[in-house]
């Protein structure tokens, strides 16, 4: 199996993903929604209760919401792989001479496009209820591509667990379990040091907190009121998150790999 | 003649549930093997092991002349499988399922898209090819899957249970479609628990029950083996059913079967129309009258009967454990 051949049967795969999205249009409107849902409901719901030092916390709080809504985008890869996988596509596709590589390389590929159109979204809702970019453009096209990517080696994770359970309902449903406690106990919402002592450590090391402090900065909407982090990862958050990015993709690809070569349709 | 599939020894558990129980399988080339049995005998596992999509817990596999468990990916070059839940991506459309198919085999895309046309044409696809197959009926769905299974034109053809839950029309119709595959010199596996579908499509027949083969040879051969003829009679009342029974088996070669229900005896004799004349002479004699009486040459669920004890549709749908 050479590369090249590999990298043309991922490109088969997603394009054949990508079909579904413009056949099926109805799974857009909840890509598009719950972050404007999500924006909304922080802005004005929570907004005025939580105070952020000597800033808005609209502005504190987009990048929180960008991190968490592209890493429940995530959930779209192992949902998408366990109804292939019910339907009995993987069967097929594996008694075909393709890549194993493929059909999980096409999957985590196509989903990127959900992200960036929900970044999208959430960006322009954002912008309408009062965010503003305080940075350079370039490093706030940085911090979109950090989230992309974050999200990418997060797929990974679910793409194993889509391979792993039994069904779709099964792939939403620990989605959430996993993903709520992580992109909650962090400094998406509010500043991690209003946390009590194990989850304020818990939030300062969890990867999450890096994506969103990294984003943040590269908004430039940290606050200037807030107290200086004080874990390194928080301080050196575009290296922690990009270590994180490597060791998840290092992880669960591979697994992901051997899971689909012996993964038997349901 | 060379054995274009080669199994020796397959063997595979679930736990404690043995569903292959050391399967020898041998298919030369240009012809069909016809594997037979009921529901949960095995048979998916088989196909399932020798197109490389579940490794056996013990035994050896040749397809094409390639090791299946040494070599899978080289394997997948030389085979097409339809499955026996039609493995269609139902939001693309029946176009673009087969072209899809066809690049993933290695084919240049212009080709691929010409070859997905052509099978289109073939199956008879072609005024709903450009629909997404969402829209298509069951007999559809399988035509297409099939037609996925021929896409890059693979030596070995692998199909299990082709037509299972499709309509007698339908049915009548895919097998029309098979026979011309095998006369176009592909050799093929084809899985069903219908002996007409054996009857009709194979060459050589291998009966399988609890993951073993229980018989081989072609249709004739195995007809012959449950006897020459079976004679079969209904009897008026049920209380006319003993006396005939016992004078079946005074007649018979074999084992009397009764069907209680409809008050249908059947055993297989020999001796031809002198033996149907002698067993209604002997029933007249009795004083039971008959409804129906006849001969006829065995079917191959006479000979299921027969080699198993059982018939042959019976149990669940077979369940292939993750």
């Amino acid at each position: 199996m050479t590369a090249t051949k590999a990298f043309r049967d991922g490109a088969i795969v997603a394009k054949r993903n990508l079909i579904k999205i413009k056949r099926v249009p109805e799974v857009l409107v909840f890509v598009l929604i719950s972050p404007i849902m999500f924006v909304l409901l922080f802005a004005y719901v929570f907004g005025g209760a939580i105070d952020i030092p000597g800033a808005s916390y609209r502005e504190f709080l987009i990048a929180g919401i960008f991190a968490q809504t592209v890493i429940f985008g995530a959930t779209f890869t192992g949902a998408g792989l366990a109804e292939d996988m019910q339907k009995g596509i993987i069967d097929r596709f594996r008694s075909l001479p393709m890549s194993n590589s493929a059909v999980l390389v096409g999957r985590t590929v196509s989903d990127i496009v959900y992200n960036v159109l929900s970044i999208l979204i959430m960006g322009i809702t954002g912008l309408i209820v009062g965010w503003r970019i305080r940075g350079s453009v370039l490093d706030a096209i940085g911090g979109v591509l950090l989230l992309l990517l974050f999200a990418y080696a997060f797929s990974w994770i679910m793409a194993f667990v889509g391979l792993v359970v039994p069904s779709v309902e099964v792939v939403n449903n620990a989605s959430f379990i996993v993903i709520f406690p992580l992109t909650f106990i962090a400094n998406t919402f509010v500043p991690s040091e209003t946390l009590p002592g194990p989850l304020r450590a818990f939030a300062d090391w969890n990867p999450v907190s890096a994506i969103t402090q990294a984003a943040r900065e590269l908004f430039g909407n940290v606050p200037p009121g807030l107290p200086e982090p004080q874990t390194w990862a928080l301080q050196n958050p575009v290296l922690y998150s990009i270590i994180w990015v490597v060791i998840i993709i290092a992880v669960f690809a591979p697994l992901s790999v051997a899971q689909y070569k012996r993964a038997a349709s349901r | 003649m060379t054995s274009v599939i080669h199994a020796r020894g397959l063997v595979k558990r679930y736990g404690n549930v043995t569903a292959l129980d050391g399967l020898d399988l041998d298919v030369p080339q240009g012809t069909v093997l016809g594997l037979l049995g009921p529901n949960g005998a095995g048979k998916t596992t088989a196909v399932r092991i020798l197109t490389t999509l579940l490794r056996p817990d013990a035994g050896t596999a040749t397809v094409a002349g390639v090791d299946v468990l040494a070599e899978p990916q080289r394997v997948k070059e030389h085979i097409g499988l339809s499955g026996q839940y039609a493995a269609v991506d139902e939001y693309l459309t029946g176009f673009e399922n087969l072209d899809m198919v066809g690049r993933l085999y290695g084919l240049p895309g212009a080709e691929a898209t010409r070859r997905a046309r052509a099978l289109l044409e073939q199956f008879d696809l072609v005024e709903s090819g450009d629909r997404p197959v969402k829209g298509y009926s069951g007999g559809m769905r399988r035509r297409l899957d099939l037609a996925g299974a021929l896409v890059a034109r693979p030596e070995v053809l692998f199909l299990d249970e082709p037509t299972t839950g499709l309509d007698p029309r339908s049915r009548v119709e895919l097998w029309d479609v098979i026979r011309t595959l095998v006369d176009d010199g592909a050799t093929l596996l084809l899985t069903t628990q219908y002996l007409e579908e054996a009857d009709k499509l194979a060459d050589e027949i291998v009966v399988i029950d609890h993951g073993r083969a229980i018989a081989r040879g072609t249709a004739d051969e195995l007809k012959r083996q449950v006897g020459g003829e079976v004679l079969e009679i209904v009897v008026d009342t049920d209380a006319a059913i003993p006396t005939a029974s016992a004078v079946l088996e005074q007649v018979s070669d074999g084992d009397v079967q009764v069907d209680e229900h409809t008050r249908r005896l059947t055993a297989s004799v020999s001796g031809g129309a002198d033996a149907l004349v002698d067993v209604v002479r002997r029933l007249d004699g009795h004083g039971v009258r008959l409804l129906d009486v006849g001969l006829r040459r065995p079917t191959l669920d006479d000979v299921f009967l027969t080699l198993t004890g059982h018939i042959a549709t019976t149990g669940e749908d077979e369940q292939v454990p993750a």
